[in-house]
């Protein structure tokens, strides 16, 4: 059975280079040839020289030693994260960051979910968003300069077209704004659906909140409120990055709405130039519909009523 | 300069009349046992910034950059480290003569504790890759490749020029894994670079994907595998005095093996959008791995079976014996990872580092530690200094392994099933950071496992240390008489 190849130590190599090579060949130089393995999105466009810098801090970090960026065709996780990966969305990622581990949520479809300075903030204390967070604190890079020569060096060796006026920009920019440059537009190439309220649709009749003034669903709703939204609305309502909720203002105009509306804007979140009850969102806030049910969201929408009422 | 006259029967052959460069040997151990002990401490201070975000001290020592510096430290400073010094200690038993280069072969030890050196201070400068398991940028992967082409010009070399006419099983690994690792790690390593810091993968989006898990999947297979197998063959016959049970299984399991991994990267990237059927095809070689894979441990047990008093009568039968479960139960388990049903409950999860670390801590470890074990009282022509310490040891790595593995299944299948838990009206019912919370019990039991853990490794290179004194000071007493 020991024939001779246990006896020629260069015949042995050489069976052992193409018995190895076999398998290399099949699953990853064939396929690398073909068209399947270079798909990109027709509305997928290379990065700017601050996103590009963004991109480089986010490798720097090693960001994707906990975050994800593949949203996988599963029912519960597209509700969490949005729509799934899809291959054309990666053309100009070198390599992928896909990464392989969640500690951190996936990534995939940041951006745009939350606005810049939401970013700014959290990055700058994770904890005061998300109380049990593990995250590290990266407000320390806001202080770094970029640096334009080395951003045009790797802008060339990308291919990416770029400006010089894009480049001196860079001078006025830290390394946290790009960072966040770079975040917002992760995962944005694929068409999104337009949102449902988008069409002006006259409404024949509003929906009452069912749970207007109860005590108990006031109490669950201001447990919700500390958990979900006093981050960006600031404590009792009285806003912070995002606008005050215990005036009478709704999206930027004054005079206020039926319950139905407030109860939309939690359950789709809004994104920009998004038409509710006739005003328009700037967008940024995140939808909560797979997050919370319809009786938590009216919950919120009673507890929000008596924050109004408190001013 | 130690020689090889105080060992003077091997294989039935009285071998005094050459020297071998027990030197390279000793310093590429010693060398291991340093790197290993950075890459444990700092494993377990991210250990602890998982439930302790103020241990992460910006910019240098964030969990984002210490991880890597963590992971490069252990596979290639301890793994590698080992694995060169292990494969020049048997090369030169099995062809019966010394490294055809000696002086290369100690250029290459200087070069690899620069090159380690170096590639742990740029981790921390954040120079990385994002390749898992391929961080360290081009300048030093250039380095990689040469410290591999020196010792690959050993292995050839001295296999070449051998004085035993049959090849031995062990010798067919380190063959393989010197080719493979070659391939490997020079595909995969291909980018443009830009400036002399940073470079960019040569292969984008689904295509990068495609060929970092070719490679990293082989680097489990030709760094934690082959090598480790190589040791295994060698040392388990030459410590318990019983030859390998079968031959012909070592064959087949030696061809199916190395023919089979390339195969499997792909099982890396289920339900990501890498073509469905590179997938498919990676989970069936996933599965048709399990057969060689139980080759090596069914060999491995029928060879102490012709006397498993050997258990106890010999204090390294059990340290080889517990690897080669471990490595089996390991090669169980990934193929069932490997499985979309699987996969989409645990990828992504903490139930995948558990995976990791029992084939890590369990399999490379416990039988790397053996090879040194009846390697260093060899050279240094005397006995273990203490079995007792040993045997502690054993105990401590065992225990601590287990509780941090068996802990980071479960809290990744907590986190699996949480993510997809949903109310009766079929929206989520946890938001992402109300399942994090609820991982921290089970993350700072792995830390506490970690540290039994790493006790345990103290006792180990107490024993190693004590060995040399012994065997140093008899060398004196020797020399004086």
């Amino acid at each position: 059975m020991a024939g001779t190849i246990y006896n020629k130590p260069i015949l042995f190599t050489i069976v052992a280079a193409v018995v190895i090579l076999i398998g290399t060949t099949v699953t990853m130089f064939i396929p690398m040839l073909t068209a399947e393995m270079h798909p990109k999105l027709a509305n997928l466009k290379p990065y700017t020289a601050l996103q590009l810098a963004g991109k480089d801090m986010y490798q720097r970090e090693g960001c994707n030693n906990c975050h994800t960026q593949t949203v996988r065709p599963l029912k519960t996780e597209v509700m969490r994260y949005g729509e799934y990966s899809k291959a054309g969305e990666f053309a100009y990622d070198r390599p992928f960051l896909w990464g392989s581990k969640r500690t951190g949520p996936d990534l995939a479809r940041i951006g745009g979910k939350y606005p810049d300075k939401w970013h700014e903030l959290h990055f700058e204390n994770p904890q005061a968003f998300f109380v049990e967070s593990n995250m590290p604190a990266y407000g320390w890079m806001a202080k770094n300069r970029l640096d334009p020569a080395s951003i045009e060096i790797h802008m060339k060796a990308n291919d990416f077209p770029f400006t010089a006026d894009e480049i001196a920009q860079l001078n006025n920019k830290n390394e946290l704004e790009a960072l966040i440059a770079y975040v917002q537009v992760i995962g944005t190439s694929i068409k999104r659906p337009p949102p449902a309220t988008s069409k002006p649709v006259v409404k024949e009749t509003h929906i009452p909140n069912p749970l207007a003034g109860d005590a108990a669903a006031i109490k669950l709703g201001a447990a919700l409120y500390d958990q979900h939204c006093s981050a960006c609305h600031g404590e009792k309502g009285l806003g912070s990055i995002g606008p005050s909720l215990a005036d009478k203002v709704f999206l930027y105009v004054g005079g206020d709405v039926p319950d139905d509306d407030y109860f939309e804007v939690i359950n789709n979140g809004t994104q920009p130039n998004m038409v509710e009850d006739g005003r328009t969102a700037k967008g940024g806030m995140p939808s909560y519909s797979s997050t919370l049910d319809k009786n938590k969201i009216w919950a919120l929408v009673a507890y929000v009523r008596s924050l109004q009422g408190t001013k | 300069m130690n020689t090889g006259k105080q060992s003077p029967v091997q294989g039935g052959l009285v071998m005094n009349d050459y020297q071998y460069d027990n030197q390279t040997v000793k310093g590429f151990i010693l060398s291991s046992i340093f790197w290993g002990v950075v890459g444990i401490v700092i494993g377990l201070w991210i250990s602890v910034q998982m439930w302790m975000p103020s241990l992460n001290f910006a910019p240098y020592f964030t969990f984002g950059r210490l991880r890597v510096v963590h992971t490069n430290g252990l596979a290639f400073g301890l793994g590698i480290g080992a694995i060169f010094g292990i494969s020049y200690y048997i090369i030169m038993r099995l062809t019966k003569r010394p490294l055809l280069f000696p002086k290369l072969a100690r250029v290459h030890l200087y070069l690899f504790n620069v090159a380690i050196a170096l590639a742990a201070i740029s981790l921390f400068l954040g120079m990385n890759q994002s390749l898992e398991y391929a961080e360290l940028e081009w300048p030093l992967d250039i380095g990689v490749v040469i410290l591999w082409v020196i010792f690959a010009v050993n292995v050839f070399g001295t296999i070449i020029k051998r004085k035993e006419e049959q090849m031995y099983i062990s010798l067919w690994y380190i063959i393989a894994t010197t080719v493979a690792v070659a391939i490997l790690y020079i595909v995969n390593n291909l980018s443009i670079p830009a400036g002399l810091t940073k470079s960019y993968h040569l292969f984008a989006g689904v295509n990068s994907a495609n060929v970092e898990w070719w490679y990293g999947h082989n680097a489990v297979g030709f760094i934690f595998t082959t090598p480790i197998l190589a040791m295994f063959y060698y040392f388990l016959p030459k410590s318990t005095g019983l030859p390998i049970y079968s031959h012909r299984l070592s064959i087949i399991a030696f061809w199916s093996l190395v023919f089979a991994y390339l195969w499997t990267g792909a099982h890396h990237l289920v339900y990501t959008p890498l073509p469905d059927w590179i997938q498919t095809l990676g989970i069936a070689f996933t599965i048709f791995l399990i057969a060689p894979s139980w080759g090596s441990v069914v060999n491995g047990y029928y060879t102490v079976g012709t006397d498993w008093s050997k258990m106890e009568t010999n204090y390294l039968t059990k340290f080889f014996i517990l690897g080669i479960t471990f490595y089996g139960l390991q090669t169980v388990q990934g193929p069932t990872q490997g499985l979309r049903v699987v996969s989409q409950l645990i990828h992504y999860t903490d139930w995948v580092p558990g995976h990791v670390h029992m084939g890590t801590m369990g399999w490379v470890t416990m039988t790397t530690a053996a090879s040194i074990y009846y390697i260093i009282p060899k050279i240094y022509n005397t006995q273990i200094y203490s079995e007792k310490i040993a045997n502690i040891h054993f105990w401590l790595v065992l225990v601590g392994q287990l509780i941090f593995s068996i802990t980071m299944w479960i809290t990744g299948i907590v986190q699996g099933a949480l993510w997809k838990a949903t109310n009766p009206d079929g929206s989520l019912a946890y938001t992402f950071v109300e399942v994090l919370a609820k991982n921290y019990p089970y993350w700072k039991m792995r830390t506490l496992g970690g540290v039994i853990f790493t006790i345990g490794m103290l006792f180990f290179i107490y024993n190693v240390y004590m060995t040399i004194r012994k065997g140093k000071a008899l060398a004196l007493a020797g020399a004086k008489a």
